[in-house]
């Protein structure tokens, strides 16, 4: 407005030049740094949390922690044993989980995307998965002990790890749905008309095209919600408990099991160190494995795209 | 019925397409695997009715007994049968409130700074893994973290607090190790990554064209967010925040390690608390009688505040992507 009010000449020469002393400078550079700030906070409790587990845990790891038996908490011994049960009790609860989930997850996300027309049904299906991923995880945990534990319908067992796994399918199911779905609308139309033109049935182009074609991300959304499900604590502590002994038979899905995650609950809150250490030891292998699995299906996905 | 139903009926009007019949063998399997597919979605459904019902039919006895002074006494005694969870109902308004209070600017202050061109591309992105991943640490070894290493560290600032600001009832008791504000921090620790990533997302969806007649009009790059950037993901950002806030209510681990598990009820976020997740974590497993029902009716109350938030999310969230 100044040079035109002077007819052509500049009244000050570094008037288009930036200045950072102007108050909308000043104030734009302040809260660009305050902003800064912010992401820095917001990425040091990763950090924070690395760190510890990493220094607490890593050292407890050896040979003798990762196959012995934990020794039951009540004096003050110079070792708590071993994690050995807890990893094999943790494999096995989310390999039910998996087993109920998976095949339940994908078949809704196939109908989802493959046969719903946008009706009211499919509508209520993919709200609903979205409301059962934000149900608490311990109210699963609730429901399976009223409906499996307490009353004894599977045999006559009480806790045990097929309740644990069943609780746990119910918090992958959502993101299995949810991913098979998003998959396979990935999934380019031309190749359904293709598969469809030269006579494939639908139960064919589905299983031979669409299914194969969207491989990477339905992978990548079963095993985020494998290791979510690894992770889990709540749903576990009144339906799989805890055990201070191997599982020895195919039987023994009908009794308590350990876990990883249970053991960390029970011996972080036990006031002896033996067994803290141990929890410390069960947290870095549970972190270690759900990072990798989240670094890798980023990795992987990443690679997808280019 | 399906895209190909009708070309079958071509074949039987002219000889010119000899088109290969499908056998009742494979009308058979696209049959069943419709109807395979069709009732494991129906599943979702089922298990989220049988949640429901489940916790409403268990809590039915308990509210008969107690109805809605359940809600507002404080008093669990298994001996005299006297059952009443504001204790816990008010911890879980608190902390997620609180924590929420905390991790809203912290989130979409980082989401903004990342979605903004402000340093090199690959650091924003590294910055973004980092937050994500923080989302998926197991919230029981955030429990063992925060009995260990925040607590300890956190004690004097929280002795401190307390000494200065005693006399506001929120601060009004000396803190004793576990407690409500350490299961606060805890908290915004698990909902940052939900906050930032949504927000993340929300800020990315908006059209360049917004941002780009908002600088060429001379406003600033912070103008521009304030004015014109955060306004248009507004509804996306507030899915995510209520996202969030049905998390924080329903977190049960980190808090039930943390937060000091005690029934008696404290105006005061220094001292021990309960949230209803935590109650029902630390007494399900060896509750019987009138305690089952009247947990059954604490958790009938944590599924209905989850579920209300998280049907306005979803609404919200969904209201967004429908607008760009």
């Amino acid at each position: 407005m100044e040079r035109m009010s002077n007819s052509g000449t500049y009244k000050k020469k570094g008037d288009l030049y930036y200045n950072s002393l102007l108050s909308r400078n000043l104030y734009n550079n302040s809260l660009t740094f305050i902003s800064g700030i912010l992401a820095i906070i917001a990425i040091l409790p990763l950090i924070l949390v690395l760190t510890y587990v990493v220094i607490n845990g890593a050292s407890e790891i050896n040979l003798a922690v990762l196959t012995q038996l934990p020794e039951p908490p009540g004096e003050d011994l110079p070792s708590a044993g071993g994690i050995g049960n807890a990893i094999i009790g943790t494999i096995v609860v989310s390999g039910i989980a998996s087993l109920i989930a998976i095949p339940i997850g994908v078949g809704g996300g196939i109908y989802l995307a493959e046969y719903s027309r946008g009706g009211t049904f499919s509508k209520f299906i993919r709200f609903g998965a979205n409301v059962l991923s934000g149900v608490p995880s311990i109210i699963a945990g609730v429901c399976i002990y009223s409906v499996i534990v307490s009353t004894r319908i599977i045999l006559g067992s009480n806790f045990s790890a097929l309740a644990g796994g069943i609780s746990l399918s119910i918090l992958m199911l959502p993101t299995i749905i949810k991913t098979t779905d998003e998959g396979l609308k990935l999934v380019s139309d031309d190749l359904r008309k293709a598969a469809l033109g030269v006579g494939a049935s639908k139960f064919v182009t589905v299983s031979q095209i669409t299914i194969p074609a969207a491989f990477t991300p339905i992978g990548t959304g079963i095993v985020l919600a494998l290791a979510r499900a690894a992770g889990e604590t709540a749903p576990l502590i009144f339906t799989a408990l805890f055990s201070f002994y191997w599982l020895d038979s195919p039987e023994g899905i009908l009794q308590p099991i350990a876990t990883l995650s249970v053991l960390i609950y029970n011996f972080a809150i036990e006031p002896y160190k033996a067994q803290n250490e141990l929890a410390w030891a069960a947290s870095f292998l549970l972190v270690a494995f759900v990072l990798s699995i989240n670094l890798l299906t980023r990795w992987i996905g990443k690679r997808g795209k280019h | 019925m399906s895209i190909y139903g009708e070309f079958l009926v071509l074949p039987k009007t002219t000889d010119l397409y000899l088109l290969r019949s499908r056998p009742p063998s494979e009308k058979l399997i696209d049959l069943t695997f419709r109807n395979v597919v069709i009732s494991m979605a129906a599943m979702v459904a089922v298990v989220l009715f049988g949640i429901l019902v489940l916790v409403f039919t268990g809590s039915v006895e308990s509210m008969g007994r107690y109805g809605l002074r359940f809600l507002f006494t404080s008093d669990w005694n298994p001996v005299n049968n006297d059952y009443g969870a504001f204790a816990a109902i008010y911890g879980t308004i608190v902390t997620s409130t609180f924590s929420l209070l905390i991790a809203v600017p912290l989130g979409v202050g980082a989401a903004i700074f990342i979605t903004e061109n402000i340093i090199p591309t690959r650091i924003r992105e590294a910055i973004g893994i980092m937050v994500e991943l923080l989302a998926a640490i197991p919230s029981v070894v955030l429990g063992l973290w925060a009995i260990y290493v925040m607590e300890p560290f956190l004690r004097p600032l929280l002795s401190g607090l307390h000494e200065y600001l005693g006399w506001i009832p929120f601060f009004s008791t000396k803190p004793i190790g576990p407690g409500t504000l350490p299961a606060i921090l805890i908290l915004v620790i698990m909902i940052l990554p939900i906050i930032t990533s949504i927000s993340r997302d929300s800020l990315n969806q908006v059209p360049k064209k917004l941002r780009e007649a908002s600088y060429g009009i001379g406003a600033t790059r912070w103008t521009t967010i304030f004015k014109v950037i955060v306004p248009a993901a507004v509804s996306g950002i507030a899915g995510g925040v209520l996202l969030a806030l049905g998390r924080a209510m329903g977190e049960t681990m980190a808090v039930t390690m943390i937060i000091g598990n005690s029934n008696a009820f404290n105006w005061s976020i220094l001292s021990p608390g309960y949230t209803i997740a935590s109650m029902l974590a630390n007494q399900f497993g060896e509750a019987d009688g009138a305690q089952v029902s009247s947990l059954m009716y604490a958790a009938f109350v944590l599924m209905v505040l989850t579920l209300a938030v998280n049907v306005v999310a979803q609404w919200l969230v969904k209201r967004l992507s429908l607008k760009y």
